[in-house]
């Protein structure tokens, strides 16, 4: 089963910071850090700003170098570091953007419920009735059945994003170094699990306090 | 009371001749992940995370289901085990339809509680989606089979405790799942009295009261040992 091939999880993947800026003369390159929002309900960022004056530290420590709170950024740079992803993979754009940060990024967090087990979004996956996929199973009821008179499909490509047929957790389509459970995690959960990557090391992901879903 | 002797990850200890391994486990102040398993209720060994491993065994033995015998060299804890739960437990994920965010046991599930104990961060298997039915024929409580792992729990609490035998197993492999009566209505089987055990018992968010939505169920797994102690043993008090 091609799902049960792991990428490595140990310490190899620890980000090694590749940007030059200096946090103030200490000599530590500052962290390249992103975050993604691909389907989700975007409850993991908020529980993110949750962090309240931790956001101050780590403002200090990482340069956020793309992020739908936090950058104006809209093209996904390269040499990032560490990259959170909230959401699941449910359209093209998502699948090109996890494609796009897993080559530019070091190490990849699967940020909440969403991307980890697709979760929420994932429940259009219960649609797919032989010989149909879910995305059209879900297309037709939303904008062909509840329609009032002119009803028609979304179609235009390139600027709506297509509904792939199944919605998928992150580690389905590409290599995932740690997992960050919750739904959402905690603002407690996220911190505990970034300031460890903030001094090179790998956070210990156990226990009800990191680990437990929903 | 004749005790045997055995040796659990290199502690001796001694229990009643009869004892499951479980028990052992117990008393030698060590434990094990369980899911079907409940005090009060016969085991079955069903969900497979209470296999050990015996030495000079090949076979890995529920412990909650086996005897200790004499002289055994038992181990609860090995890299093997480990993993083979770890399995087991993202099998239980990726076989159903459990999705925390919206269960009424969001915070008070077992199936959530080992997965803490075993680590599982991901599951390394696809989630298969089923179509399975939400049974909320009865006038108290309701049945989700998207969440049901099969423990059985219901069916023997029923059985053992109850009295009236609801539950029942139907089907096999994929297929199989918990039916009421003949394979009716709950709320049409006229031998359940409404007393909610199986709903106090069930280890997820499977058997839950109407009233009762996200993350809102009270489960009391603990209520079938305490009927069982009170019978047997005439100790009513908690």
């Amino acid at each position: 089963m091609a799902a049960m091939t792991e990428a490595p999880l140990p310490a190899q993947a620890l980000p090694q910071a590749q940007s030059s800026a200096l946090i103030g003369g200490q000599g530590r390159p500052r962290l390249r850090l992103a975050t993604v929002w691909l389907a989700g309900c975007s409850g993991c960022h908020m529980s993110f700003l949750d962090l309240d004056e931790f956001l101050f530290e780590l403002a200090e420590a990482v340069e956020i170098v793309y992020s739908p709170v936090a950058s104006d950024t809209k093209i996904y740079p390269e040499q990032v570091d560490v990259c959170l992803v909230e959401g699941a993979v449910a359209n093209v754009d998502n699948l090109e953007l996890a494609l796009t940060l897993r080559q530019r990024t070091a190490l990849v967090i699967s940020f909440g419920d969403c991307a980890i087990s697709a979760n929420v979004p994932g429940l259009r996956n219960l649609f797919s009735a032989p010989g149909r996929d879910s995305a059209r199973t879900v297309l037709e009821r939303g904008y062909l059945e509840l329609a009032d008179a002119s009803g028609q499909l979304p179609h235009a490509p390139g600027i709506v994003p297509e509904l792939l047929p199944r919605v998928l957790p992150l580690h389905e389509v590409i290599a995932v170094d740690l997992y960050l459970p919750g739904c959402p995690p905690s603002a407690e959960r996220i911190r505990a699990a970034i300031a460890p990557l903030l001094l090179g090391q790998r956070p210990c992901m156990e226990g009800p306090e990191m680990l437990r879903f929903g | 009371m004749s005790v045997i002797t055995l040796q659990v990850d290199g502690r001796d200890v001694a229990v009643p001749a009869g004892s499951t391994l479980l028990q052992a486990i117990r008393a030698a102040g060590l434990s094990v992940p369980t899911l079907c398993h409940l005090d009060g209720l016969d085991p079955v060994g069903a969900c497979r995370l209470c296999l050990v491993e015996v030495e000079g065994s090949q076979r890995l033995l529920a412990a909650c289901a086996s005897e200790a015998s004499e002289g055994q060299v038992i181990r609860t804890d090995t890299t093997q085990l480990q993993g083979y739960r770890r399995m087991a437990v993202e099998l239980f994920f990726a076989e159903g339809n459990h999705v925390c965010a919206f269960c009424v046991a969001n915070g008070q599930c077992e199936l959530q509680d080992v997965a803490v104990a075993v680590g599982m961060d991901h599951s390394r298997f696809p989630y298969q989606y089923p179509q399975r039915s939400v049974d909320a024929s009865h006038r108290h409580f309701s049945l989700d089979h998207n969440r049901c792992i099969l423990c059985t729990r219901c069916v023997r609490v029923c059985d053992q405790i109850e009295g009236a035998h609801v539950w029942d197993v139907a089907e096999r492999g994929s297929d199989c799942r918990i039916v009421a009566g003949l394979d009716q209505p709950w709320g049409e089987v006229e031998a359940c009295t409404s007393c909610g055990k199986c709903v106090d018992v069930c280890p997820t968010g499977a058997l839950y009261a109407n009233e009762d939505t996200t993350a809102e169920k009270h489960p009391h797994p603990e209520r079938a040992h305490q009927l069982r102690r009170a019978r047997e043993h005439q100790q009513w008090l908690r």
